[in-house]
C-alpha cells in the first residue's frame, strides 16, 4: 500500500505498520528463498519437487477461493488435465519440456474457460456442484480417451532437455527448474492479486451488488480469475508430470480436487503463502505416513478437523492475526 | 466534468421514464402500473409509507429486478431487457438503502474502484496497483467535494454510518452518472451530514437528474422539485411538495408523520 503522507494519526500508524510489514515480508521472503535453494542438500529432491508442485497448485486454487470467493470442486481437471497434455506432447511429439508445460498450461486454461463459462453464473454450493460434475465428466473422458492410456496412464515420459541443452534427467537441474517454475507462478499470482484487475476482484468479493451497480460485468471478472487459476493449476500439473515422468488418473480424480481445498484451508485462505504451508503439511504427512500401516486419509482428516475447530484462519492466517504477526505489521482482513 | 459544478441551470427534459411498470412476487403485486418521468436538472422524490414499493421501483429502474410488465426508457433507449451492469455503464447509477461501500478498502480505494472502469483500468492484471495512482487527482477532488478529506486513507468499515453514506455518494458521483438514483441517502444520518448531503445533491442535480427515496420530509421539501407518492405499489399523488402535502389522501397515508 503506498500512501501519500498525511497528517491524521491513524494514517501515520497505518503507513508505519505497512512499512514494518513490508520489511518483515522481505525478510521472510529472503529466508524462504535461501531455504529453497539449499533444501536439496538436506531433503530428497523428488519430495521437494512434489511439494513445490502442490504448493503452486494450492496457491492457484487460492487465487479463486481466497481472492475471488469462488469454491471450485473441480480443480483436479486443470492439474491432471495439464499433466496429461504435457506428458503426451513431450513423449509423443518430442517437444522440449518448457514447450510441453506451456501446452499443458494452454490446455488447462481452455478447460478453465469451458468449465468457468458454465459454472460462473451460479453461486455457492451450485457453483461447487457444477464444477464437480464437469470435472467428473473430464475424469471419465480421461478414463476412455486413447491418448491417456486409461488405467495405465502415460508412463516413462522423458524429462528431455530444457531449451534443448540442459539435461533435466539430472535431479539437481530438475529441482532448480521446478523451483524456477514455482517462483514464476508465485510472481504471476502476486502480480495478479495486486493489480487493477485484482482490485476489482476484491471489490466484487466485498460487495458484489455494488460492483454491478458501478457497471462491472461481474461474471466476466470472475471468469477471468477462473481461467487464470486454471492456467496456473495447469502449470503445476504439467510440471508434476515431468517430475514423476508419468500422468495418471489420480491427478484428475475428485479426491485431488478435495486435497487442494484441504491444503488451502490448512494454510490459510486469502493469504499469498498460506497454501504453500498447507501443501507442505499435507504432502509431508502423505510422504511419511505412506510407509506406515496407518491410513493417511484418517490422519489428514483429523488434522483438517483440528484446523477447522482450533485455527480457522489456517496456519498462516492465524500467524498474521497473532500478537507476533500484528507486531510485525501483518494485517489479516477476513 | 468536475464536481463542484458551476452555476448552470440547464433545461429540464425527460431522461428516464417508466410506463405501466409492474412487478409481482408470486401472487403479491408489489408495484402496479407505475408511470414515472425523471427529468434532467431536477430532483425527484419518491416517498410513501413502509412497504409502498419504493425500493422495488428502484430495483426495477436499475434492472436489478426484471419488471413483470411495462417498459423503461433511458435517454431514448429502451432498457426494459438490459442487464444492470450495462444500465450502469449507460449512465444510470444507484446507491443502496443499506450502505454499499467496499468495507475493507480505504476511502480512496473505494472511489478508485469506481473510477477504474471509465478510465479503462479495470482489466489490467499485469500492472501493479500503483498504476491506479493516476486516478488520485480525480479521487481527491471527489473526496474534497463530500468532505471526507480527513478520512481519505481510513478503512471504509471504520467510518461512521453517515460517513459511509457520504462515501457511497462520492463513489456514485465518480462515475459521473447522467441519472442518479439514491435510496434513502439520509437514513441514519446526523443533522450535520444531512446538511452536507443535501447541498451535494442540490449541486449535482444542476447537471443531471436525481431520483431519491426519502423519509425525511423536510429534506424533501427543501431540495426536491417534484414528488411522487407511492402507496401499496401504486402512485397515490404527484406534483410539487406544496401540492402533494395538501393532498387529503397523502395526509391520511402519512398520518402523524406529515410534519416531520
Amino acid at each position: 500500500m503506498s500512501h501519500v503522507a498525511h497528517s491524521s494519526t491513524t494514517n501515520t500508524a497505518r503507513t508505519e505498520r505497512s512499512a514494518t510489514a513490508s520489511k518483515a515480508y522481505a525478510a521472510f521472503l529472503g529466508i524462504g528463498l535461501v531455504l529453497l535453494v539449499v533444501a536439496p542438500m538436506f531433503f530428497y529432491p523428488i519430495f521437494l519437487m512434489k511439494l513445490l508442485c502442490f504448493a503452486l497448485f494450492a496457491c492457484a486454487f487460492n487465487l479463486l477461493l481466497g481472492y475471488t470467493g469462488l469454491l471450485s470442486f473441480g480443480h483436479a481437471t486443470f492439474f491432471g488435465g495439464a499433466a496429461y497434455f504435457t506428458a503426451h506432447v513431450v513423449k509423443e511429439w518430442g517437444v522440449t519440456p518448457e514447450i510441453g508445460i506451456l501446452i499443458g498450461v494452454a490446455g488447462a486454461a481452455l478447460l478453465g474457460l469451458i468449465m468457468g463459462f458454465f459454472a460462473i453464473r451460479r453461486q455457492g454450493i451450485y457453483f461447487a456442484m457444477i464444477t464437480l460434475a464437469l470435472s467428473q465428466m473430464f475424469f471419465f473422458f480421461c478414463l476412455q480417451a486413447g491418448f491417456t492410456h486409461g488405467e495405465d496412464g502415460i508412463q516413462s515420459v522423458p524429462r528431455g532437455h530444457l531449451f534443448g541443452f540442459i539435461d533435466l534427467a539430472d535431479t539437481t537441474s530438475m529441482y532448480y527448474f521446478v523451483l524456477g517454475v514455482f517462483l514464476i507462478g508465485m510472481i504471476v499470482i502476486w502480480r495478479f492479486i495486486n493489480s487493477p484487475f485484482g482490485m476489482i476482484l476484491k471489490s466484487i468479493r466485498e460487495n458484489e451488488q455494488r460492483a454491478v451497480s458501478l457497471g462491472y460485468s461481474v461474471a466476466r471478472y470472475k471468469l477471468g480469475a477462473f481461467v487464470m487459476s486454471a492456467a496456473l493449476s495447469g502449470l503445476a500439473g504439467g510440471t508434476k508430470a515431468l517430475v514423476f515422468q508419468f500422468a495418471t488418473l489420480t491427478d484428475v480424480g475428485w479426491q485431488m480436487s478435495g486435497e487442494v481445498i484441504l491444503m488451502t484451508l490448512l494454510g490459510g485462505i486469502g493469504t499469498l503463502i498460506g497454501p504453500v504451508f498447507g501443501a507442505g503439511l499435507v504432502v509431508t504427512l502423505q510422504n511419511y505416513l505412506a510407509t506406515s500401516q496407518f491410513p493417511v486419509t484418517i490422519i489428514t482428516g483429523v488434522v483438517f478437523m483440528v484446523c477447522v475447530l482450533l485455527f480457522r484462519r489456517g496456519i498462516i492466517g492465524e500467524f498474521y492475526a497473532s500478537r507476533l504477526g500484528r507486531k510485525l505489521g501483518f494485517e489479516h482482513r477476513r | 466534468m468536475a464536481v463542484p459544478l458551476q452555476e448552470l441551470h440547464e433545461e429540464p427534459r425527460v431522461v428516464l421514464s417508466a410506463r405501466g411498470l409492474s412487478k409481482s412476487f408470486g401472487a403479491f403485486l408489489a408495484v402496479r402500473d407505475v408511470d414515472l418521468d425523471i427529468q434532467h436538472a431536477r430532483v425527484h422524490a419518491l416517498i410513501g409509507p413502509n412497504g409502498a414499493g419504493k425500493t422495488t421501483v428502484f430495483n426495477l429502474l436499475t434492472k436489478f429486478l426484471q419488471p413483470t410488465a411495462g417498459s423503461i426508457t433511458l435517454l431514448g433507449t429502451d432498457i426494459t431487457k438490459t442487464p444492470p451492469d450495462k444500465v450502469a455503464r449507460m449512465g444510470l447509477v444507484r446507491s443502496f438503502q443499506i450502505s454499499a461501500v467496499f468495507p475493507h478498502l480505504t476511502v480512496l480505494d473505494n472511489i478508485r474502484v469506481a473510477l477504474q472502469r471509465p478510465n479503462g483500468l479495470s482489466t489490467q492484471f499485469w500492472l501493479p496497483t500503483s498504476a491506479l495512482d493516476r486516478l488520485n487527482d480525480r479521487a481527491d477532488e471527489l473526496i474534497e467535494t463530500v468532505g471526507l478529506k480527513r478520512e481519505r486513507n481510513a478503512i471504509a468499515a471504520d467510518l461512521s454510518y453517515g460517513r459511509k453514506r457520504v462515501l457511497e455518494i462520492a463513489t456514485t458521483l465518480a462515475l459521473d452518472p447522467k441519472v442518479l438514483l439514491l435510496d434513502e441517502p439520509m437514513a441514519g444520518m446526523g443533522q450535520e451530514d444531512i446538511g452536507t448531503v443535501s447541498n451535494i445533491i442540490r449541486e449535482v442535480a444542476k447537471t443531471r437528474a436525481v431520483l431519491m427515496v426519502e423519509h425525511n420530509l423536510s429534506v424533501v421539501a427543501d431540495i426536491c422539485h417534484h414528488v411522487t407518492v407511492l402507496q401499496r405499489g401504486e402512485i397515490l399523488a404527484e406534483g410539487d411538495y406544496a401540492a402533494v402535502s395538501q393532498d387529503e389522501r397523502v395526509r391520511l397515508a402519512y398520518m402523524g408523520t406529515e410534519d416531520a
